[in-house]
């Protein structure tokens, strides 16, 4: 039962004087081999990766159908053989080009539309409302007509990426830019600093995890795209791209040649991601602790 | 001159004398539904080596009337002069202090953030801004983090860090706008404590807003008290000194007191009359 008027019972004052934490401050174990081991993210991943491979070697085998589901060891072949003796290399530079061109077109055309959308009204809203109409369209919808315009060749690939790109980079730039906040905007024309050198010095740096975002979006649209789009056509241009390169091997029924080709669309597409993007945000964002 | 319009402008002094005089100075601006009058012609004069404290409660303007003086507003009626120059535009004669931690730029180092704005207003070249940013960093005791991001930081030493880039720029006045709010007590006082020291270093003017009439006794040495909606001189009052002895002497206490009864005075007449009618 519970006292009416509960009062907190007296207990004696005390002071210490404070202990010497020498002994408890360097008890920083060091964790185990093994622990140290499983915490490295990459080696994680090829466990299940090799877990992967192997379990996809046996099934291949019982099955027995080359012609529908090659084994890993057939693919690791034919990627080899196609790299070394094949046209693999040739076919995937033919696609880097194509990509870093329409990517860079992408890129200023969202720098001009940022621009134009940070200074007016009227071009906030004309951003937006592109935005809102173009995102949703697969770029790929627009190959036919960009094959209308530009004929069969580069520049229609350009076109489409250009139109997976820009809307991404410009869409994240523009709400990179508005969010940046008051007192940092305030801090930056307390220096005295307007115009163009306050968007260099000041909003594209506090923006750049958004702008950033941006461009890995921008990017992955961009070379899904342009795998899809080169799967369409490629016929009349003498060396086509990877996307090529997958549909002329399944044409000839070459079906370890189309997995080696998959292959290369997957590795190129990590590279980009965990090792450019992933260094720019070490080096950067991450580095300043504008994102975790 | 807020004299004329029969509104005393407590300045001490007339404005040939003053660093930076305000005088009959009407503030507004627009939310999304109404037109906020934030101060109404409010007057008063900094001069040299001033620790000036604008005090009210929430709503009396004084951040606004902070934020006219760094110029990112412009007053609807009455002039804001520095050294007897219009203010029209933000400038680096005039460095601000936020309330905000994320007022330096996450993408510098400390050094970086005390040198970038000595580098990009021109006001010296390279090696004497290398100079006085190491100076600056030593005098608010950050020698051991010159070269870590803001991120890794504290609270107190990020404010301490904008201290010393506004400080380093030797600029004719120091806004700052309570830029120790957002601390913890402890921390709060320490750094109101640095503050004094570094004034008896260096001697530079300063604008400082708060809401506490204890930081407004410690930190200041004239303190304007204001009233809100919308934001009016109440009194100019002297504080010179009267904060050294610590929040427990008597004339520190009497001070207090008095400024709370400016600010609370009609309340308090409100509840007398509502007794008196009972």
């Amino acid at each position: 039962m519970r006292e009416a008027n509960p009062v907190p019972a007296p207990r004696p004052e005390f002071e210490l004087a404070p202990a010497e934490t020498g002994a408890i401050g360097d008890v920083a174990r060091p964790l185990s081999a093994w622990e140290r081991l499983a915490n490295q993210l990459w080696l994680r991943r090829l466990a299940i990766l090799l877990a992967l491979c192997l379990a996809w070697q046996l099934y291949a085998s019982w099955l027995k159908n080359p012609l529908m589901f090659p084994t890993f060891l057939d693919v690791a072949n034919a990627w080899f053989d196609a790299t070394l003796r094949g046209p693999l290399i040739d076919r995937t530079l033919t696609s880097i080009r194509t990509l870093v061109i329409g990517y860079a077109c992408g890129i200023v055309l969202a720098a001009a539309f940022t621009t134009l959308a940070v200074s007016t009204q009227v071009g906030t809203d004309l951003l937006s409302t592109l935005t809102a109409m173009f995102n949703p369209l697969p770029a790929i919808a627009l190959l036919p007509l960009a094959l209308l315009w530009f004929g069969l060749g580069i520049p229609s690939l350009v076109f489409v990426i250009v139109h997976s790109v820009l809307w991404a980079v410009a869409l994240n730039t523009h709400t990179g830019f508005m969010a940046v906040s008051e007192t940092l905007r305030m801090a930056g024309q307390n220096y005295g600093l307007r115009g163009v050198p306050y968007v260099m010095k000041i909003l594209i740096p506090a923006a750049f995890p958004s702008i950033l975002a941006g461009l890995k979006i921008g990017w992955a649209f961009a070379w899904r795209t342009l795998i899809a789009a080169e799967l369409v056509f490629g016929v009349s241009s003498r060396s086509g791209g990877l996307g090529w390169f997958i549909f002329e091997n399944r044409n000839q029924l070459e079906t370890a040649y189309v997995f080696a080709g998959l292959f290369t669309v997957i590795i190129i597409g990590l590279l980009v991601e965990s090792v450019i993007f992933r260094t720019v945000e070490l080096r950067t964002v991450r580095r300043w602790g504008m994102q975790r | 001159m807020a004299a004329a319009a029969g509104r005393p402008s407590g300045g001490a002094g007339g404005p040939g004398g003053a660093l930076l005089s305000v005088d009959g100075v009407t503030l507004q601006y627009k939310t999304r539904e109404h037109l906020v009058t934030a101060t109404y012609r409010v007057g008063f004069a900094v001069h040299r080596a001033d620790r000036f404290v604008l005090l009210g409660p929430s709503g009396c303007g004084k951040s606004t009337l902070l934020k006219a003086v760094g110029g990112f507003m412009k007053p609807v009626e009455g002039t804001i002069a520095l050294g007897g120059r219009a203010v029209e535009r933000p400038g680096p004669d005039r460095m601000m202090v936020f309330q905000e931690f994320d007022q330096l730029l996450p993408w510098k180092t400390v050094r970086q953030n005390v040198l970038f704005p000595m580098l990009v207003s021109g006001r010296c070249g390279r090696a004497e801004a290398e100079d006085r940013a190491q100076r600056y960093i030593d005098k608010v005791n950050l020698a051991k983090f010159a070269d870590v991001f803001p991120h890794m930081l504290s609270g107190g030493m990020k404010q301490r860090v904008a201290i010393a880039r506004a400080m380093a720029m030797e600029p004719d006045i120091l806004l700052m706008d309570e830029p120790f709010a957002a601390l913890d007590a402890l921390t709060r006082r320490k750094m109101q404590d640095e503050l004094l020291r570094l004034w008896d270093d260096t001697r530079f003017t300063m604008l400082f807003v708060t809401h506490s009439i204890e930081e407004a006794i410690i930190v200041g040495s004239r303190i304007l008290v204001m009233t809100p909606h919308p934001g009016q001189v109440r009194a100019e009052l002297d504080a010179g000194g009267r904060g050294r002895a610590g929040p427990e002497g008597a004339e520190f206490q009497a001070l207090q007191r008095r400024i709370h009864a400016m600010l609370f005075a009609e309340r308090v007449e409100a509840e007398e009359r509502v007794r008196a009618d009972a």
